[in-house]
């Protein structure tokens, strides 16, 4: 057990991720020497060499492109894209090639790569830094979604992302690289809990709560806050957005019968309205109240003055919750 | 001032003459090795020691991929298939190149390389199963190193440069070694992959030859829609090779390619290739190419047809009898019955094969609808027996 910050425990993950497996590879734009803008790939490539960890020419079509081919000939790339703004240039490798083409191939070839991806605000950076795309990918089927809530998960998802035979897009929530807990780094990876389940974080009886990433911390706490005012919330850090947990997300609706998603995105067409069209499909005689969504409006992401309100934060959270008691 | 300048340069871009095809096509850097009367030059960079018996299984390679293209669009014409893209005219680009892989070197093709698809020996009839929609393409790239055909332009530039970077990984470089040889067209240069690919290649110095078809048009887009300067000298930009072949020339395009592959496996790193060669057909079946280009193009190229040349100098050089082009016609219209049986009997796809290979794995979410998909379908059954 040791304390680690969320940006060190995947610099660690990752490190296990090359020893494991010569056939590992990091890709990406100042992942070498540099160590990543976020230092998650820091001494990685002193250790590894040039060969394994890759600084790529900037463009992120070629970092997704090449890995494919890289993929195609017996390797495991893992691809950073530096910032969740700049995956767009990739979009149409990843969506029209990676996603789609075992499935074009009947079967016949495999694309273990995962596509790191620092994503979110709550940093105070300019504009295209501070996004949150995941639903893009969610929506695209052939991609695994997941995204690490703190540094234990962290630790153990991108091991498993890694060793995932189908492409994985993981979102690090980019505000927590900095939070620290223990992490069990010599637990064995098999005993970890499976990267596409999700996790009752704070068990409760009144209301649902469904994050990931970023949120997780955000609702734990208003979790902690809620409880003061007597009101018990289940927080479950959903990890995988896809496919997403339904086993565990209707098991706890069932119990509570409301439930709030919270996350950075727009809401409009994002994972919250999946959830809550699921939800209500599947729980609607147990629902107490409708599936509220508590994230980002209908906007461009705003300059970062104005994120806070943007953001959703632990008062935001609360109003959800206070409001599924409205009915 | 700034607006009349403007409109001076528009109206001067407006005159400038348009480059002749012909002239490009005649111009010195095109390698040629047997001229389109079937006549053999020589070229001092590219000596080709070539056999009787080797021109002639050239000779048969060509016949046999026209007659397959014939056959593919008789089929879309009879409502076989959805839709075709013809290689007509582009055989000696494809065949050439095609046969200058040893079966250890990856292709990367578009959706256009039948005949290198047959040089590699992949069955014709996996080709037709793309157009006929019964699947993506579907067969195994490693069975022939011969990867999946890629639609959307470009995008498989990138993937053969990834591939040819684990080469690279594997030691596979050097004396013994793998290359890469990835397709495209005139109008996919334009696309940003494919400047990344030219990128990725040269700063890694990657085994891996670009294999550009020009056929001058890009659907309706003529060349001058995408390029100021021949496409073969974009190359030096980037730092490695540009050669301009005739791509109507099956000799000259199987020496480049060999040259250029060789020199990738050996470490000297990328070329591009640009096989200048004409569409003589539409872009698919559904194209109509009276609608943007002149007959009288077509006439002119019609002259330089790839199949012909070698034609006549296995008549001319080798005194090769007639029967010898009778068989080639036999054999190649027996290959047409067969790819034309293969096509009418391949049964459609089960609806629930729709649900496989999403993942190497299914998640639950696709077990969950694909059981709901079941029986829907099963529900009809029921209603059927209940009548």
């Amino acid at each position: 057990m040791t304390t680690l910050t969320l940006s060190k425990a995947l610099n660690e993950g990752l490190r296990k991720a090359l020893e494991d497996n010569p056939k590992t590879v990091i890709m990406g734009e100042d992942v070498g020497k540099l160590g990543g803008v976020f230092r998650v790939t820091d001494g990685l490539q002193k250790d590894f060499g040039e060969a394994r960890v890759i600084d790529t020419p900037l463009a992120e079509s070629g970092i997704i492109g090449t890995a494919i081919g890289l993929a195609l000939r017996g390797y495991r790339p893992i691809c950073e894209i530096q910032f969740d703004g700049f995956v767009f240039p990739a979009f149409d490798q990843i969506v029209t090639q990676l996603a789609k083409m075992r499935y074009r191939s009947l079967g016949t070839v495999r694309l273990p790569i995962v596509v790191r991806i620092p994503f979110g605000g709550g940093i105070g950076a300019v504009e295209h830094h501070s996004e949150s795309p995941e639903s893009l990918f969610a929506h695209t089927p052939g991609l695994r979604v997941i995204s690490c809530g703190d540094p234990a998960d962290a630790y153990t998802m991108i091991q498993q992302a890694a060793r995932s035979d189908d492409p994985v897009m993981f979102f690090e929530p980019k505000r927590r690289y900095w939070d620290k807990t223990d992490v069990a780094t010599d637990a064995p990876l098999a005993d970890a809990l499976p990267m596409d389940s999700a996790r009752v974080l704070v068990p409760g009886t009144d209301v649902t709560v469904l994050c990931y990433g970023p949120m997780v911390r955000t609702c734990a706490e208003a979790a902690v806050a809620a409880a003061s005012d007597g009101r018990s919330l289940e927080v479950i850090d959903l990890r995988s957005l896809a496919p997403l947990d339904t086993d565990t997300i209707f098991a706890s609706v069932r119990k509570t019968g409301r439930c709030v998603v919270v996350h950075e995105a727009v809401v409009t067409g994002g994972i919250g309205a999946e959830i809550a069209a699921q939800v209500t499909q599947e729980c609607f005689y147990n629902l107490e109240a409708p599936v509220l969504r508590v994230g980002a409006y209908t906007t461009p992401y705003p300059p970062s003055r104005l994120e806070e309100h943007y953001l959703p934060d632990l008062d935001r959270i609360l109003d959800g919750v206070d409001r599924t008691f409205g009915y | 001032m700034a607006v009349k300048d403007a409109g001076r340069a528009a109206r001067s871009a407006k005159r400038a003459p348009a480059r002749e095809p012909e002239r490009q096509a005649d111009s010195p850097e095109l390698i040629q090795l047997l001229t389109p009367e079937g006549e053999r030059v020589e070229h001092p960079d590219y000596p080709l020691d070539i056999s009787v018996d080797e021109v002639k299984a050239l000779y048969r390679d060509l016949v046999i991929v026209r007659r397959i293209d014939f056959e593919a669009i008789a089929l879309q014409r009879q409502g076989e298939l959805g839709i075709w893209a013809s290689l007509l005219g582009q055989e000696a680009a494809q065949v050439g190149s095609g046969r200058a892989l040893t079966p250890r070197d990856m292709a990367f093709p578009t959706y256009r390389e039948h005949g290198v698809a047959w040089c590699r020996g992949l069955d014709p009839a996996k080709l037709l199963e793309l157009y006929r929609g019964v699947s993506h393409g579907g067969w195994d790239p490693t069975e022939h190193n011969f990867h999946l055909y890629t639609i959307v332009i470009g995008s498989q530039t990138l993937h053969a440069t990834g591939y040819a970077m684990g080469i690279q990984r594997d030691g596979a470089v050097g004396e013994d070694g793998e290359a890469v040889i990835v397709y495209f067209g005139d109008g996919a240069t334009s696309q940003g992959d494919v400047n990344e690919a030219f990128i990725w290649a040269s700063v890694n110095n990657a085994p891996v030859v670009f294999f550009c078809q020009n056929n001058q048009w890009a659907i309706s887009e003529p060349l001058e829609r995408q390029s100021r300067v021949p496409l073969y000298q974009r190359a030096l930009g980037f730092g490695f090779p540009g050669v301009r072949v005739d791509g109507n020339d099956v000799l000259a395009c199987l020496a480049v390619t060999r040259k250029a592959m060789q020199a990738a496996r050996e470490g000297q790193g990328p070329t591009l290739i640009e096989a200048y060669t004409y569409r003589m057909g539409a872009h698919t079946t559904t194209d109509d190419p009276t609608r943007y280009r002149l007959s009288a193009e077509l006439e002119a190229w019609k002259l330089k047809d790839p199949i012909e040349r070698v034609k006549q100098y296995l008549i001319r050089t080798w005194q090769t009898e007639m029967s010898f082009f009778d068989e080639v016609e036999a054999e190649a219209a027996e290959v047409g019955v067969r790819v034309r049986r293969a096509c009418l009997e391949m049964p459609d796809p089960q609806p629930l094969s729709m649900f496989d290979n999403v993942f190497t794995s299914e998640t639950r979410q696709l077990a969950a609808e694909r059981a709901e998909f079941a029986a829907y379908l099963d529900s009809f059954v029921a209603e059927e027996a209940a009548r």
